[in-house]
């Protein structure tokens, strides 16, 4: 029999992109089914209390709501696969073309606030480890763990109350538009970001420590010690790289959070983005759109995820060059 | 001409709890140029914190109370750790026991060679990683050019521990501190590295404190020797008058150590354990047991030797069930016995124990004494609680324990009281036969040696068999009756003890067997000329 010997990390590649595909397909069934579930009916919402059950027959039958679930389903997948998520029910509009911008909007936003809050976050992490129990450590987590303790919604209340009512710097409204310039557009997003990125930084900051200093008890540090090595050295050359695999998975979840879980974020600004589209499609029963959106959300989700494993199995000494 | 090292009434404490207990009570210690100063003790004597001490280092959890430390003219104690920091390293360094945990992981050795002398401003790093080929070819190290661009998992333990003092050497240090270099290795390994070691201090001059709790070891190494126990001075001598002429009773009893055998006993009890052909292999291709086949007798024991990989845990777990075999049998008071443990009865598990090498991960720590020899009684005898009690005291006086342990936790017994508890729960289930997986390997030679002589004793009274798996060869010749050796997953010899252990031997037995250090201060010498020879 012939045997297939492949490197390590790429058979372990493989197995993860196979496992990601996997969840997808899970989710995809999950979604579809929770839909179904939800009370209330299609039709009866768009046409209303007073159509009669021939008008409501007929409707069904064009939106092919009378079909088996498991046809449906199948309809549903298949077009997905291919990027066709059909036709928004509420205005008829294709429904790649409706999320297209809106999407954009919310990696845009996520975008900002992760350039900013993941280097804010890895730097004072690692400070607070090599600072550990000063004053200066007190600080930052204090600092953080308050932050992490308020509702991101009440984090942007206050921050619009500070910044756009008592001092007039920043919009307390983001809406932005396609035809706006950079530095525009980042104007507009000022205060969502920074939001966003006080709570996600305080995640990812306490993250960064607590495995630094996990790391620091280890017996090669005792020995970068007995070298006489500078303890910035020690922190940054020789807990840090130990230490990554930890960080990025937290990175990874944080950002996907990001991506996903701006709906209150977005609604709070009344920001164009793919959470607020989502709370409206439910509000009006748009199932194309809902399950459009939260096939995206999954997919987001899931391939960050998988970064955050590619990247630590890369940065593991031993799974990059074995024996 | 000064001493280069001058510690004197240095006291060092521990934290447990809110109070500061003492670990190191007074100790004087002088270390003259090019000089290598034996530190011997047991676990808890205080030699690694002494060690330690010489760089003005403790680790967390402990401090220097009083004392002076004078290195070179200079008062290291209450020095600013940024003096310090230039010191560590650059004029004193250190070696660890772990070469594996030492390295950092993420970083090739050469580069951890060359941190040091770049960091103290004493060589480019282009200069330091030459510096490095010529001491890794010094150090006999295989393919000096390259191997220093390897990650540390990626060479062997042996060569790891010779890297680890290459890289202590790299800014030519005037001492090094060697903390346990050869413990964890193989003694056919323990030799190359102990020759490479003495090599280097005496090529550069370089003074050293070796620690170590082999008498043996340090007699080959050592210019003069300190007996510490319990944080105090036993005896200090010249290393020749130290062998020759031990002047405390406890200095003695290191010495003679492991000095009882076994009686030879006949060989014909009927068999009890019958492997038969066994081969097994973890992932299905590579084999790493190959046509094993042994036979243990009823109140016999037979030792199962070979260096670390040889295969002899991977034949425990076969023998317990654990890893079932690809092909060959197991016949066991009669019976064969199923491959995988979980489809063996009650009663075949029963008839066969374990007990493993570090009693402080095989009992859990939050179980009292009661409960862990009390679970196997109710397992498979099925006894009242009020049984229970009774048979554990019986067992507890067995393993000559006081009755007042059953209502303790392991965290508070010592480590030979923790396997003295283990074989206690191996023997709550009557077995025929229990498999001792190096049980002496993580005790101190004379806590050891007691642990010996109890299952000896044990032996005789209750007709018990042991399948004793172990590296020490002179834990072999105190408790076995038959020898197995094993190498690459493959049985090399096997016999009575006597005939094994008396020549001439197989070429492999005969390494292991002259590999093993002897409180002969000439031992490596001798050896190393003889191999040279041959």
């Amino acid at each position: 029999m012939q045997q297939w010997h492949f490197h390590p990390v790429v058979r372990l590649l493989a197995q993860r992109i196979g496992l990601g595909l996997l969840t997808l397909w899970v989710i995809s069934l999950l979604i579809f089914v929770g839909i179904q579930l939800l009370p209330g009916d299609l039709a009866d919402a768009v046409l209303g209390q007073s159509a009669t059950p021939e008008t409501v027959a007929a409707f069904r039958h064009e939106l092919k709501l009378d079909l088996p679930p498991h046809i449906r389903y199948l309809h549903w997948l298949s077009g997905a696969v291919e990027g066709d998520f059909g036709r928004s029910l509420a205005n008829q509009r294709p429904v790649a073309e409706l999320i297209g911008w809106r999407f954009g909007n919310s990696l845009f936003l996520a975008g900002v606030t992760a350039l900013i809050a993941v280097p804010l976050a890895v730097v004072l992490g690692l400070m607070a480890a090599l600072y550990r129990n000063t004053l200066f450590d007190k600080l930052i987590s204090t600092s953080t763990l308050s932050v992490i303790s308020f509702p991101e919604f009440f984090v942007a209340y206050i921050l619009i109350a500070l910044f756009s009512v008592q001092l007039p710097f920043f919009p307390s409204i983001a809406s932005i538009t396609p035809d706006m310039g950079l530095g525009q557009k980042l104007y507009a997003v000022f205060l969502p970001c920074l939001t966003l990125a006080l709570v996600v930084t305080a995640h990812m900051m306490r993250q960064t420590r607590a495995a630094i200093i996990n790391i620091l008890a280890s017996a090669y540090i005792e020995m970068a010690n007995l070298k006489g090595l500078k303890r910035m050295r020690i922190v940054v050359l020789h807990a840090f790289p130990n230490a990554l695999s930890p960080v990025i998975n937290v990175i990874a979840l944080n950002l996907a959070y990001l991506v996903v879980g701006v709906v209150i974020v977005e609604v709070v600004f009344v920001y164009p983005g793919l959470g607020q589209l989502l709370v409206d499609s439910v509000a009006k029963r748009d199932i194309p759109v809902v399950q459009a959106s939260g096939l995206i959300f999954a997919t987001t989700y899931v391939l960050l995820n998988l970064l955050a494993d590619i990247l630590s199995i890369l940065c593991n000494p031993r799974l990059r060059s074995p024996r | 001409m000064p001493p280069l090292l001058k510690i004197r009434n240095i006291v060092i404490e521990g934290q447990t709890g809110e109070n500061w207990e003492p670990i190191v009570k007074g100790l004087d210690l002088t270390l003259h140029k090019g000089e290598i100063l034996g530190l011997i003790g047991e676990s808890g004597a205080g030699k690694s914190t002494l060690g330690l001490a010489a760089m003005c280092y403790t680790r967390p959890g402990c401090r220097i109370a009083s004392g002076s430390i004078v290195f070179d003219g200079q008062e290291l104690f209450g020095m600013p750790e940024s003096q310090l920091r230039n010191l560590r390293g650059a004029r004193i360094a250190y070696v660890a026991q772990s070469a594996a945990a030492n390295f950092n992981p993420a970083h090739r050795l050469i580069r951890q060679y060359a941190e040091g002398p770049v960091q103290h401003g004493l060589m480019t790093t282009v200069e330091a990683e030459a510096n490095a080929v010529a001491i890794y070819e010094q150090l006999l190290l295989p393919d000096p050019e390259n191997i220093g661009y390897r990650f540390p998992h990626q060479v062997s333990g042996g060569q790891l521990q010779r890297a680890m003092v290459a890289m202590a050497m790299s800014c030519r240090p005037d001492i090094i501190i060697f903390d346990e270099p050869t413990t964890a290795l193989d003694v056919t390994t323990q030799i190359e590295v102990l020759a490479a070691i003495r090599e280097i201090t005496a090529r550069y001059d370089t003074a050293a404190i070796y620690i170590t709790h082999d008498l043996a070891v340090v007699a080959q190494i050592a210019d003069r020797i300190m007996v510490l126990r319990n944080g105090d001075l036993v005896e200090e001598n010249d290393a020749r008058k130290m062998l020759a002429h031990p002047q405390q009773s406890y200095t003695r009893d290191l010495l003679a150590v492991r000095s009882f055998a076994k009686k030879a006993l006949d060989a014909d009890s009927e068999v009890i354990l019958d492997v038969a052909d066994v081969t097994a292999s973890y992932n299905g291709q590579d084999n790493v047991l190959e046509d094993i086949s042994l036979q243990v007798r009823r109140g016999r024991t037979v030792a199962l030797v070979g260096e670390s990989g040889s295969g002899k845990s991977t034949l425990a777990r076969v023998i317990t069930g654990l890893l079932p075999p690809s092909s060959g049998s197991i016949v066991f008071q009669g019976e064969e016995l199923p491959p995988a443990m979980k489809s063996r009865r009650r009663e075949e598990l029963r008839r066969l124990q374990m007990i493993y090498q570090m009693p402080d991960t095989a009992l859990n720590p939050r179980q009292k004494i009661r409960m862990i020899i009390g679970r196997p009684l109710q397992f498979y005898f099925g006894l009242s609680a009020q049984e229970q009690e009774q048979r554990t005291l019986e067992l507890l006086a067995q393993i000559e324990l006081p009755e007042e342990y059953i209502d303790r936790y392991p965290t508070e017994l010592s480590g030979g009281e923790k396997q003295r508890v283990c074989i206690a729960r191996a023997l709550a289930a009557r077995p025929a036969l229990i498999i001792c997986d190096e049980v002496t390997s993580a005790l101190d030679q004379l806590v050891a040696e007691g642990i010996l002589r109890l299952l000896l004793d044990l032996q005789r009274k209750l007709d018990v068999s042991y399948l004793f798996i172990t590296h020490d060869l002179a834990t072999v010749k105190a408790i076995a009756d038959e020898i197995v050796v094993m190498r690459d997953g493959r049985i090399v010899e096997q016999g009575p003890r006597n005939e094994i252990l008396t020549p001439p031997h197989h070429d492999y037995t005969d390494l292991l067997l002259s590999s093993v250090p002897q409180m002969d201060p000439d031992w490596l010498d001798n050896l190393l000329a003889e191999r040279e020879a041959a």
